[in-house]
């Protein structure tokens, strides 16, 4: 097998009696012991369970026979709650928390099937676009070992772009599934926010978050999506929508669709060869028969402002839960003095226990929230939230979807951007909108730089319409070849 | 892209009067980094307060179409044992977290 097998094949593979579970799932783990002493995209592997689980598939076939994910191998971001396997989400906070429940997300997948064979590296609390704010070291990007993977799911990225997992979970509050597997080479889609249940995601900005697939291909995006989607009864916000067979509606058909095009948006500050691949990836899905139709969303300028005030705000209230009472760690008092009492021991914790950028966000979030301030910033972001989310509007009464790319550039340096926050938010401009007004969006891989680095287009699409978002990426897909691409990690091989 | 910037600037004092909000304790280094990446973000976002939004709501959460309501039954939750089982310090045989002294 590949690094470039993807889900349809090892399903059919198993389906079939061609390699067993256990086969496929070996593959995976010695995948992961090969590449991921370099790439770092796991934090915990869970070797034993997920071959335990893979005899138990294989001992029962017949049962698992209809199961659409049976032996697949699966990354979970490692801020998804997984009952008895640590959950850290990268986090010095939560390095030993070991969670009473599964997400639903994880019930469902293990339900249809899938075999976890670990939890990802993440920024910390997914805040972050590059993967550097873990606690536990940066995951590496597989087509550049000095570069980024992206994030905050860029560990999930990473194992699917490398087959150390078939497919993965990511979560994605501002472009985090989206945003690394553009810079990694494979399709990620940020749900409609309520299709996929959030309950067991460990919570940053509870109005934005939403989990989603990264995979191979948008079929194998398709399935997985089919299998978490729908509501639930442990989360309020999911939709009771009805959610289709996805991958049934993947007919290459994509005649007659209108993809809307917000060229001002792209006037300055993208990378050429990202327009390049842009431009190029449009003209192709003009030429199955969809339509170029040019539109304005005047607000989107705004988005980042809007994002990094909402989302810091509500991540202030999110993490006020981590004081040393309840979840693992908590800070031994200063050794000067014989006692601590309950405030000095929240600030303790609080300040040895997050990272930098988690910090920063808290911060950020307090003050934006705090007398005086509120509604300079608070409010004001929400209003200007409204303002985007009625661009939107305006936009799907003339167009089916609005496409843009991922992100301004591929993949950067590790460490280039580490002294100026400012300059890696920016980086997500063209992703947080989705999230404000709560959209469904998908990252198809579309080329690569002169570099050779992977790029991602992005297509946003109406509430609770993946099936357009997926059928086009789809089409896309049977066009091109970029996501059999195969990164070089021979380079990064162990023995 | 952006029509204007203002300068926000932030004094250290007010940085560690946040941090106090935050229930955070921060470094010397980082109060004072934290002044400049607020001010430079603050700066940035500085630009929303020339947008005109007279008349326009908030948007806090997108809602759901359908309302999820769900009966109001008794059903099986963590064990408590279970929910104590993360905790610093518990007390398990009395089923209770243990914190450091509230009142002096």
């Amino acid at each position: 097998m590949t690094a470039t097998a993807s889900l349809r094949d090892v399903r059919d593979h198993i389906r079939s009696g061609a390699r067993s579970a256990v086969e496929v799932v070996r593959e995976s783990l010695s995948r992961i012991e090969r590449l991921d002493p370099a790439l770092h995209a796991f934090n915990t592997v869970t070797a034993d369970r997920a071959l335990e689980r893979a005899r138990e598939v294989d001992a029962n076939r017949q049962a698992w026979r209809d199961a659409p994910l049976a032996g697949v191998p699966l990354a979970l971001k490692d801020n998804l709650c997984t009952r008895g396997v640590r959950t850290t989400a990268s986090s010095r906070m939560l390095e030993h928390f070991v969670p009473p429940y599964d997400a639903t997300v994880v019930t469902r997948l293990e339900r249809a099937g899938a075999i976890v064979v670990g939890k990802t590296n993440c920024d910390e609390f997914a805040m972050g676009s590059s993967n550097e704010n873990s606690a536990f070291g940066p995951a590496r990007n597989p087509w550049a070992h000095d570069r980024i993977p992206g994030g905050s799911s860029g560990g999930s990225a990473v194992s699917v772009a490398t087959g150390m997992a078939i497919i993965a979970l990511g979560s994605d509050t501002g472009g985090s599934i989206r945003q690394p597997a553009a810079l990694c080479g494979v399709v990620g889609l940020k749900p409609t926010y309520g299709r996929v249940s959030r309950s067991g995601l460990i919570a940053f900005a509870s109005s934005l978050d939403q989990v989603g697939p990264i995979a191979r291909t948008a079929y194998d995006a398709a399935l997985t999506l089919s299998v978490i989607g729908g509501a639930d009864q442990a989360d309020a916000t999911t939709s009771s929508e009805p959610v289709p067979d996805f991958a049934a509606g993947l007919t290459g058909d994509i005649r007659g669709l209108r993809i809307g095009v917000p060229s001002s948006m792209l006037a300055r500050g993208v990378d050429d060869d990202v327009l390049r691949a842009y431009r190029s990836a449009l003209d192709m899905l003009a030429a199955r028969g969809a339509t170029l139709v040019d539109i304005e969303l005047p607000h989107a300028a705004h988005a980042i402002g809007v994002y990094y005030l909402i989302a810091t705000a509500e991540a202030s209230s999110n993490l006020a839960r981590y004081d040393g009472v309840r979840y693992g760690f908590r800070a031994t008092p200063d050794p000067g003095t014989a006692d601590q009492d309950l405030r000095t021991m929240y600030a303790r914790t609080r300040g040895s226990g997050f990272g930098p950028e988690v910090k920063r966000r808290i911060m950020l979030g307090t003050y934006a929230l705090s007398a005086g301030y509120y509604d300079a910033y608070y409010l004001k972001a929400q209003q200007v939230r409204t303002l985007i989310l009625q661009d939107y509007d305006r936009a799907f009464a003339q167009v089916d979807v609005v496409a843009m790319p991922t992100a301004p550039t591929a993949a950067y340096k590790i460490g280039e951007r580490v002294a100026d926050p400012l300059q890696m938010y920016l980086g997500d401009i063209f992703t947080v909108s989705a999230n404000l007004a709560g959209l469904p969006a998908i990252s198809v891989p579309c080329g690569f730089t002169s570099g050779h680095l992977p790029i991602g287009l992005q297509l946003t699409g109406r509430r609770f319409d993946e099936a357009t978002l997926l059928r086009l990426a789809d089409a896309y897909q049977r066009d091109t070849r970029w996501h059999e691409a195969e990164p070089p990690i021979h380079q990064y091989a162990g023995p | 892209m952006l029509a204007f910037r203002m300068a926000v600037e932030f004094t250290a004092g007010q940085v560690e009067a946040i941090a106090q909000l935050a229930q955070l304790d921060l470094s010397p280094s980082e109060v004072e980094l934290f002044a400049r990446q607020l001010g430079d973000f603050l700066g940035y976002a500085n630009e929303l307060l020339a947008v005109d939004t007279r008349g326009v709501e908030p948007t806090a959460q997108m809602g759901n179409r359908q309302a999820s309501d769900r009966p109001d039954e008794v059903r099986p939750s963590l064990d408590r044992d279970a929910a104590l089982a993360n905790a610093p310090d518990p007390a398990l045989a009395a089923g209770l977290f243990k914190v450091p002294r509230v009142i002096g």
